[in-house]
């Protein structure tokens, strides 16, 4: 059964359609990269699985409750968040970014307990973050910083992690590190995992089932195989496309074509 | 390894920067609770009558019930203090206590470092009211109180409605909406003060009244008054030491609080509910002393990090032992005048703050 599911959803900015008719469902310990094209509506279709947008149109379940009637703190348990760009602008060490995480099991009533120090602590070593603790979290690089926060989601014990851009501004070793990680807890702590992502490589080689929007539609969907097509990711993207393929059996390799090259030998 | 502004800070003691942070904020709340006392029994004993300190512990100590020290000083000692100086002082530790929590409240609700508590206008609407009660109403009290303070109470608590009513869009309230109609409704009042005192010499009123009490000072003079002022910052404190969860979460942006769990709006409306009550509670019975809200939660943060959890009860007693002090300073450094406190405060704390902003070899990050 789906643990999440987006039933005949449309959605707009006053007034500018995002998405329209979008059906879609993600069942539990899915590991799912949303693709498109920047303005597709990727970071909206997140917010709206994630309860802080509201559809126009249709509903988004979790679990069979619609979503924006669950309370609040109930949601965050459920579901936790990695947004694309976290700016603090106290001078909070890690470990306290990771407690953070706590918030949505707390109370007025209800402190900071041990069963909250062993779920930050598990958290902080899943993600290899343990040894930063101390540090104050603007002052780490941007990988390490990338780690804490999905310490700081793991740590508020989510059955689905939502990701925006995970991989954002991360040089090549970050990348694989991030969603190496994000591919490990989904494998072997069946964490539900969707992911935005840009690049259509990485989520060929690290997510089982991609979704591709374009003009905020859902023009492809299955695994890496089916979508990343050179006619498909052509339509989507408006620009010609080379599949290279691996040849070990993984997703061809998709690189732009380009129109310069073909000149310079015409030269 | 330590974060780097409490090693550069901690330096000179380093075993202290070793201490980890539930241990260090418990030795602050002791450290501050011992200056709170130490600086109220001092501060009672200065001005025209000096009574030596031990003389007032013995006082205070018999009053509890539970010790029978013989008196050994004149009872006219025991009058000044508890007639005179105690309700006096105690009104500093109370309104020190407010300026510091909510200064800690705005800050972490705007995400801003120079937020303090007047951030949102109320200091403009309790100027005006305060202005308005010295010129129409000289004569009226109300609960013991006169016109200026509880004329200053409510223009505060009126500007902070008006002002968040003004920044409310489709049942939000942006924070950046709410910061530019403060200062705006902030800055028509403040005019508006400056043309109600031009036009005070036509009602013969004395200009310097109003004056003093835009430059801050306890007026406190009967327990009657500091009683409700009391009970006034007693319900903000307890309110606002229920936020610090929320606070923390905010400060990672509305969004990600709302993953958190956070009712954002909801959580924003309470912060600026208790924020307010508890300016508005702090400047009638002190005018408008600057800085205070501003200084000590910065100075705090910078010693014990920036956890709402530790940070709000830490400015609660740091802003009363702060305020006691430069209440008892502006009472004796130029005899027989009395300075107001408002000028203390900045020539103390400015300084201290800069000083404290240097031994931090980083940007600063609040």
């Amino acid at each position: 059964m789906a643990i999440l599911s987006v039933s005949k959803v449309s959605f707009g900015y006053d007034g500018q359609v995002v998405l329209t008719d979008i059906t879609l469902d993600i069942g539990a310990g899915d590991r799912v990269a949303i693709l498109g094209p920047n303005g597709a509506g990727k970071t909206t279709l997140l917010r709206l699985l994630c309860g802080s947008r509201s559809p126009s149109k249709g509903s988004v379940f979790l679990n069979g409750r619609r979503v924006n009637t669950v309370p609040r703190p109930e949601l965050a348990r459920k579901i936790a968040v990695v947004t694309q760009d976290l700016t603090v602008p106290f001078a909070f060490t890690a470990r306290e970014i990771v407690e953070l995480g706590r918030t949505p099991h707390l109370g007025l009533l209800r402190g900071f307990r041990s069963e909250d120090r062993r779920a930050v602590d598990q958290a902080m070593q899943l993600t290899d973050t343990t040894g930063l603790s101390d540090r104050i979290v603007h002052e780490l690089s941007g990988g390490e910083r990338q780690r804490v926060v999905i310490a700081m989601a793991l740590a508020q014990q989510p059955e689905i992690l939502l990701l925006d851009e995970p991989t954002h501004l991360l040089d090549i070793a970050r990348q694989a590190e991030i969603l190496d990680l994000i591919t490990e807890l989904n494998l072997k702590r069946g964490l539900t995992v969707v992911a935005a992502i840009h690049d259509l490589n990485l989520a060929g080689r690290y997510f089982n089932r991609l979704l591709l929007l374009h003009g905020g539609a859902v023009l492809a969907e299955g695994p890496p195989a089916t979508v990343l097509r050179a006619e498909i990711v052509e339509e989507a993207y408006g620009g010609p496309v080379e599949l290279v393929p691996t040849g070990d059996g993984r997703p061809a390799i998709v690189l732009p074509a380009s129109r310069v090259r073909d000149r310079a030998k015409a030269l | 390894m330590r974060s780097l502004t409490q090693v550069s800070i901690w330096s000179k003691y380093n075993h202290v920067s070793e201490w980890p942070p539930a241990l260090r904020f418990r030795a602050g709340m002791g450290l501050l609770g011992v200056l709170v006392v130490a600086s109220v029994v001092l501060a009672s004993g200065v001005g025209a009558v000096h009574v030596p300190a031990r003389e007032i512990a013995g006082m205070l100590l018999n009053r509890t019930g539970l010790f029978h020290l013989s008196q050994s000083w004149p009872q006219s000692d025991e009058t000044i203090i508890f007639r005179i100086r105690l309700p006096r002082v105690l009104a500093a530790a109370i309104v020190g206590a407010a300026l510091s929590v909510a200064g800690v409240l705005f800050q972490g609700l705007l995400r801003n470092p120079l937020a303090d508590p007047y951030v949102i206008g109320t200091s403009g609407g309790a100027a005006f009211g305060a202005s308005l009660g010295a010129v129409l109403f000289s004569h009226f009290s109300i609960l013991g109180f006169g016109a200026i303070p509880a004329l200053a109470f409510l223009g505060a608590m009126g500007t902070m409605a008006l002002v968040f009513r003004f920044s409310r869009v489709g049942g939000r309230t942006p924070v950046i909406t709410l910061l530019l109609v403060g200062f705006a409704v902030s800055v028509v009042l403040g005019y508006t003060v400056s043309f109600l005192l031009i036009v005070n010499e036509r009602f013969e009123l004395n200009t310097r009244v109003i004056y003093a009490w835009l430059l801050g000072g306890i007026w406190i003079e009967h327990w009657s008054q500091l009683g409700l002022i009391a009970l006034l910052v007693a319900a903000g404190t307890a309110g606002a030491l229920m936020l610090p969860r929320g606070l923390n979460a905010l400060a990672l942006g509305e969004e990600s609080a709302q993953h958190l769990g956070i009712r954002v709006e909801r959580q924003k409306t309470v912060v600026i509910l208790v924020g307010s009550l508890l300016t508005a509670a702090a400047v009638s019975a002190g005018g408008l002393i600057g800085f205070v809200g501003l200084i000590v939660p910065h100075f705090l943060r910078l010693l014990f990090g920036p956890d709402h959890v530790r940070l709000l009860p830490l400015a609660a007693l740091g802003g009363a032992a702060f305020l006691v002090t430069a209440d008892m300073l502006a009472r004796v450094v130029m005899p027989p005048n009395e300075l107001p406190v408002g000028i203390l405060t900045a020539f103390v704390g400015g300084p201290a703050f800069l000083l404290l902003l240097r031994r931090t070899n980083r940007e600063y990050r609040f």
